[in-house]
Formats: structure tokens, C-alpha cells, sequence
């Protein structure tokens, strides 16, 4: 057992890792040829940092648009973050002082995730418009990451795993130099499930965690009196056009 | 009139329910090969319009990061649905903007993904058929390309960009639209959207010169080809001829007068709009652009200034320098291009315009913010001055000026509801009912603060309007040009207003 999830980690994280970097190329290779920041947009690419990182950070065009998705889904993923931060401690030898802190913080975060999670798939099944736009795998998603939540929050608060064991593990994991894994179920539920996550993430709408960076109506300067912005393929279409009518 | 129903003003503006397949249907009329082989696309359906249309669509996906991106990353988060003209006047869920893209995105899956090639049920994906076309040609063209969405999505997924993409991937395999193309055509062959040839536009410019003369007593300039000019103005067609488009050229040229900038039109481009834009035809956009250029060459201007359009300004200010620059002979001192609004406000804030408020004491102003105006360009030198500058204008010509609700304005703004190709009379119901939220907000101010009339700054918006608001209840003429405020109200220097202003004796004023 434990050398299959040692094994299926493995697999999992090079999937993640390979098919996320796969992506991330070929969204920096495919060109904007023209310039369409929604407007009011930054003039400066400071300015354009600034607008992702409150995009990122505190999701500012979902709070305009609807302050209940918001709600649900900025307490999901803010609780998520915290929850990944906790998790670092399964894969440093020696915590460091502010993960120790964020110990107790990061125990509630799961139940804030749950939650968060909870309200976006009431959303989804009983808001007649958010249902219509639904395929299985939204709803799908939604069930995995809190079935992930709900095995964490029963090894931490209801039947205890061996996490000294399980440190042994994932460090070994990353040494390769596999150590046996705590054969409980909720611990083999919540593992197998995160590395679904980790697998199928590259070919998901999971996706939109480096879309969002990419997006050219958000990323792009508002400049194009000031700077000519020409993509590669536009370039080489105005070379071919030139030649074929000499001026 | 028409066999449908206008839609009721809503009490509160609540979400509306959905209503499956109200708006389904064969779309407007489809262009026939006569308009399209001289837009580089082959009129008919073919025989492998199957592959075809998997081949383009895959063309696009590598010379688009847009749609490349925004095919992937939709989280189906439902924040877009309540926010479509489209959606709101018709109830039909295709017209919730994640619904519009996933006409699309459907077939993205099934055939450039894994999960979709796999397993299609489980992620909403399917086989591509001519039913599937002809889905898209009736929902892709009941999108005005306006981009409220986006301006909502928390991943910034602008539906215009899949618009744009379907319906160049439709006009590939013989299923454009008739309206945008005939149109393109007639740029092409003779100047103009209108299909105006240049003799009967001299006519139209000198029959406008008298008019003003005899209003004001200047001689107005409305020149057109003539070389050596300052500036060449790029102004919609529907300036030349209809209402209340031409009050406004009128305005245009009593401030370019009276600041001294002489310019003329061209008979070659003697239009402002490009539809190109409306068929996400890169090419087609480009070749438009490209007059402006040739013109401003061939007519060795120093400036070009462009009238009250909408998307035309889109282009102009967002694309014309990629698509037909650099522009390195003309004068840098200027913004290339420049809008009129920009000309007229800086002009207003350097103290060199007259202006007599009272003229428009009988009007109450509110002002319809165009969509690619908000949301696709820029006017002044911060973001955001595409609001504060033609606000500040017509606050500088009217006394009375009231806002619409702050959900329905700057880049919140609903679309008129004929924007993006769909000002077409084969397009009347989805016109009327679009414009649903432009209305009701009009009318709350019209109720609350007695507001009399809307100005715009796009020919699109101002024909859509002079169509759509009888049928709610306004007059035609509600809707005004900006510049013919600026038009009604301009002081100029030896004109009959400044001599009723001033007093008729000139010595005693001087001393």
C-alpha cells in the first residue's frame, strides 16, 4: 500500500508539473496580436501588477459582480491557501516559527474551506442560471475538494492519525527513499484524492490558476497610442502583404 | 408592427428567470457569395465544412491567446449570467454570456482536449455538426461584442473575443452575416458604409456650409479632399446624412473653426467604421484601417481627428497603430489618433471656446456611455477619462445634467443593444429587447430627476436609439449627438450669437 501511493504521488506530481508547464508554454507562445485591456486599464505595467494582484488576491471583479459567489468563493480558496501553508510542514524537516503559529489559524481553515465550498454547490444546484451553465464535473469538483476537506478535518479532530509517520513518508517521498505510510482510512482517502486533484488539474478548468495571469484583457498596458504592439504572425503578414504590393 | 411583445419595464431589476429556446431560430440573413469572395471567404457551405471548420478554429486557438485562454479557463462560476443586455430582454439562457461561449467551448473540448476526447458527457462536450453551426450562427449573433461580461468575470473572459472567432470561423465555411458583409463590400467599392459616392457627399458638405452660415453668419468649412489640410476627420457616414448624426458633425466643425484647425474629409474614406471588427476578421479590420492611412498620406494632413463612433474609436485608438502605423508622418505633438471630444475638451479647459449655456436650458441631459468607448479605449491622459471628458463637455454646453443609475454607466454601461454587426432590421426583435436595461434606467431618471433627453457618442447607439425608444415610451429625438450640444451652445468669434450676446455695438464693448 504504501509504495503505491509512493509510487502514485510520483506519477502524480510529474503529471502536475509537466502538463501545467505544457500549458503555461503554449499560453506565452500563442500571441496577442492586438492590444484589448477592458478599460479603465493601467498605463504602466506596475499598474497592470497591481490589477492582477487584486484580482488574485481578493477577487475584485467577483465582489462587483455577485457578493455571494464571492463570499463562498473567496473564504474557499483564501482557507485553501492557509490550508496548503499548514500542509508545508509535512515536507520541511525543521518547521520554521511562522508555520508553527499558523498552526492553530490553519486547523479552523478547514472548516472555513468546507464551508466555502458547501455554499458554492448549494449555488450551484439550487440558482436556476448557475445550474443550467453546470456539467457533471463542475458539480464533481466541487464534491472531491470537500470530501479532500472533510478526511482532513476527521484526522485532525476525530479519529487521530500517526502525522509523524505521515512526515516520514512525504519526506521520503522527497528524498526517494520510501518510508511506510499510516494505513488509516481516512488518511488513504484524503491522499488518493489530493493526487486526483494533482493529475487531472493540467487537463481541467482548474486551468484558470495560470489563465487568469494570461488573460490579455487583464494583463495587458494601456498604451497602443504611445508604443506599437505588433504579434510575431501580424509582423510576418504585413512582410508578406509588402511584398506583394511593392509601394 | 412586429410579431413580438416589447418587454415590460420591470418593477425592481430582478434576475430574470430562464425561458429555454426563447430566442432560438435561424438568425439573421446570411450573406451570399456576392458579398463575401471579395472579403476572402467562399459564400457557401462546403463539402468538407467539417474539417474546415475544426481547421480554422484550431488557426485561431494558436493566433489568439484570448481564446486559447478563455477556452480553458472558465470555472463556470454563474458571476456572468445576470449581466447581458441580451440575457436580461430575452430570458433565453443561451444569452447568458457563459452560455454563449460555451457554444464553443463544447466543441474546444471534444476535440482539443483530452477530457473531452475521452469523456464528453463528463465535462459538457459535443461532436461537432451542422446543427452545432447552425446554433452558433443564431447565438453569435445575439452578442453585441459590447464586453460588460468581462468586466464582471473574475478571470477577465471578454465573450467578444469568442464572437468574434465563431463568426470568422462561420464565414469560413459560408455562413456570415449578410448585413456586416454587404457593408464591408461597400467600404470596399465606394468609401463608405452607406454606399454615399463622393459626388453627392461634396453636396451634402456644401449644402451643411450654408446652413451654418446662414445660422450663424461664419463660413464653416466642410471640406472634402482637400490636400494640405491640418486634419483629416474620420467620422462615421451617418454624420453625413442622418439625425441626430449630423447635428453633430455640424458641432465638429464649428469648434475645429473656431480654434483655427482647418481639416477636411475623404471621399476615399469617408468612414470612420470598420465592420471588420464585427466579423473578428483580422484582415478585413486591416485592409479598413488602411484607407485612413492612405488617405492621411494622400491628403498630407498633420492630424487625424475622429467624430462621435463607437467601435470606430475602438479601433482607432486601440488598433490603428498596429494595424496601419506607425504614423511617423504626422505631427507627434498631437495624439494620433485623436477624438474630437479630446479637442474639444482640451480646447474648453484651455479657456478657448465660447460657450452660452442657456441655449440648452430646455433640455435635462443624461449621458449613454458606449460600450467599446468604456470598455475598449481611452480618451485624455488617465484611466478613465473616456467618462469624465464627454460628461465635462456637455456640462460645459447644457446646464442640466444628470447621471443614470451607477450600474448602468462607464464600464458598467449597458449596450444600446444594436452594437457589434446587429443594427440590422432582421435583427428588430432582439434590438428591442435588448435594449430592456438602457431604458429602464432612462426612464428612472427621466421620472426622478426629469431628465429630457440622452446624448451618445456613437452613430450606432444614436440610429438604435432613435428606433428603440418609441418603443418604450420616449420620444425619437430624445437621443442627441454630444457635439450638437457643443453645436447649439459654441459662442463663435463674429457670429450672430456673439453679436446678440455682446450687444450689436462693437466700439462700446472694445473700450
Amino acid at each position: 500500500m504504501s509504495a503505491f501511493y509512493a509510487l502514485l504521488f510520483t506519477v502524480a506530481f510529474l503529471v502536475l508539473i509537466i502538463g501545467l508547464t505544457k500549458k503555461i508554454i503554449q499560453y506565452s507562445r500563442v500571441p496577442a496580436p492586438l492590444k484589448i485591456p477592458v478599460t479603465p486599464a493601467p498605463l504602466t505595467k506596475g499598474g497592470v501588477a497591481i490589477r492582477l494582484a487584486k484580482e488574485t488576491i481578493l477577487f475584485t471583479a467577483l465582489f462587483r459582480s455577485n457578493k455571494w459567489t464571492w463570499l463562498f468563493g473567496w473564504l474557499f480558496h483564501v482557507s485553501l491557501f492557509v490550508v496548503l501553508l499548514n500542509h508545508l510542514r509535512f515536507f520541511i524537516k525543521d518547521v520554521p516559527l511562522p508555520l508553527v503559529l499558523l498552526q492553530n489559524v490553519g486547523e479552523y481553515a478547514a472548516f472555513t474551506m468546507f464551508i466555502g465550498l458547501a455554499g458554492l454547490l448549494i449555488r450551484r444546484i439550487f440558482v436556476a442560471r448557475v445550474k443550467y451553465i453546470s456539467s457533471p464535473s463542475d458539480y464533481l469538483w466541487l464534491i472531491l475538494l470537500m470530501v479532500i476537506g472533510f478526511s482532513g478535518i476527521v484526522m485532525r479532530f476525530i479519529s487521530h492519525t500517526d502525522i509523524v509517520a505521515v512526515k516520514e513518508f512525504s519526506l521520503g517521498l522527497l528524498a526517494f527513499d520510501w518510508q511506510a505510510l499510516p494505513t488509516d482510512f481516512p488518511l488513504m482517502v484524503h491522499l488518493f484524492l489530493v493526487a486526483v486533484l494533482m493529475i487531472l488539474l493540467p487537463f481541467s478548468k482548474l486551468l484558470h490558476i495560470p489563465g487568469l495571469f494570461f488573460a490579455p484583457t487583464r494583463n495587458q498596458v494601456d498604451n497602443p497610442r504611445e508604443e506599437r504592439h505588433i504579434a510575431p504572425w501580424a509582423a510576418e503578414l504585413d512582410a508578406e502583404k509588402n511584398k506583394a504590393q511593392p509601394k | 408592427m412586429a410579431d413580438f411583445e416589447t418587454p415590460k419595464f420591470r418593477e425592481y431589476p430582478v434576475v430574470p428567470q430562464i425561458k429555454e429556446g426563447e430566442m432560438a431560430g435561424d438568425g439573421p440573413f446570411v450573406s451570399r457569395a456576392e458579398f463575401d469572395t471579395d472579403l476572402g471567404y467562399p459564400g457557401e457551405l462546403p463539402e468538407d465544412w467539417k474539417e474546415k471548420t475544426l481547421d480554422k478554429m484550431g488557426d485561431l486557438l494558436g493566433r489568439y491567446r484570448s481564446l486559447q485562454v478563455f477556452m480553458d479557463s472558465c470555472i463556470k462560476c454563474g458571476a456572468c449570467t445576470d449581466k447581458c443586455h441580451y440575457f436580461i430582454g430575452t430570458n433565453d439562457p443561451k444569452n447568458m454570456p457563459v452560455s454563449r461561449q460555451d457554444l464553443m467551448r463544447k466543441v474546444y473540448r471534444r476535440y482539443f482536449t483530452f477530457a473531452g476526447k475521452y469523456f464528453p458527457k463528463l465535462v459538457g462536450a459535443v461532436d461537432l455538426t451542422e446543427d452545432v453551426l447552425d446554433e452558433w450562427y443564431n447565438y453569435y449573433h445575439q452578442c453585441s461584442e459590447c464586453r460588460r461580461c468581462s468586466v464582471f468575470c473574475p478571470m477577465g473572459i471578454d465573450t467578444a473575443e469568442v464572437t468574434m472567432a465563431a463568426r470568422e470561423i462561420l464565414a469560413n465555411v459560408g455562413k456570415a452575416q449578410k448585413y456586416s458583409n454587404q457593408i464591408i463590400q461597400k467600404v470596399y467599392k465606394i468609401g463608405n458604409n452607406l454606399g454615399l459616392p463622393g459626388p453627392a457627399l461634396e453636396g451634402i458638405l456644401e449644402d451643411l456650409e450654408e446652413e451654418v452660415e446662414e445660422d450663424t453668419g461664419v463660413p464653416v468649412k466642410y471640406n472634402m479632399d482637400k490636400e494640405g489640410c491640418d486634419a483629416l476627420l474620420m467620422t462615421p457616414s451617418a454624420d453625413f446624412f442622418a439625425e441626430p448624426h449630423i447635428d453633430g458633425l455640424i458641432g465638429y466643425g464649428k469648434v475645429l473653426h473656431e480654434l483655427g484647425i482647418t481639416w477636411t474629409v475623404s471621399s476615399e474614406a469617408s468612414e470612420a467604421a470598420n465592420f471588420g471588427l464585427f466579423i473578428g476578421s483580422y484582415d478585413n479590420i486591416q485592409r479598413v484601417s488602411m484607407r485612413i492611412r492612405e488617405a492621411a498620406i494622400k491628403l498630407k494632413v498633420k492630424r487625424i481627428i475622429f467624430g462621435e463612433c463607437g467601435h470606430a474609436w475602438r479601433v482607432a485608438y486601440s488598433f490603428l497603430n498596429t494595424l496601419a502605423g506607425p504614423f511617423d508622418f504626422l505631427d507627434q505633438n498631437y495624439p494620433i489618433p485623436q477624438h474630437i471630444l479630446e479637442v474639444t475638451y482640451g480646447a474648453l479647459q484651455e479657456g478657448k471656446l465660447r460657450m452660452n449655456k442657456e441655449e440648452n436650458d430646455h433640455l435635462t441631459m443624461t449621458f449613454h456611455d458606449s460600450c467599446n468607448i468604456a470598455r475598449a479605449s481611452r480618451m485624455g491622459d488617465y484611466p478613465g477619462g473616456q467618462f469624465d471628458i464627454p460628461r465635462a463637455v456637455i456640462q460645459a454646453a447644457c446646464n442640466n445634467f444628470v447621471d443614470m443609475d451607477s450600474d448602468t454607466i462607464k464600464d458598467a454601461t449597458f449596450c444600446c443593444g444594436g452594437g457589434g454587426g446587429l443594427l440590422t432590421d432582421d435583427l428588430m426583435e432582439l434590438r428591442i429587447k435588448g435594449a430592456l436595461p438602457r431604458m429602464e434606467a432612462l426612464k428612472q431618471v427621466t421620472e426622478e430627476s426629469g431628465v429630457t433627453n440622452i446624448a451618445a457618442i456613437c452613430a450606432i447607439c444614436k440610429s438604435q436609439f432613435t428606433k428603440t425608444l418609441p418603443y418604450y415610451g420616449f420620444e425619437m429625438d430624445a437621443i442627441m449627438s454630444v457635439h450638437q450640444l457643443v453645436s447649439e451652445a459654441i459662442v463663435m468669434t463674429g457670429s450672430e450669437q456673439e453679436k446678440d450676446l455682446d450687444g450689436t455695438d462693437e466700439e462700446e464693448a472694445e473700450s
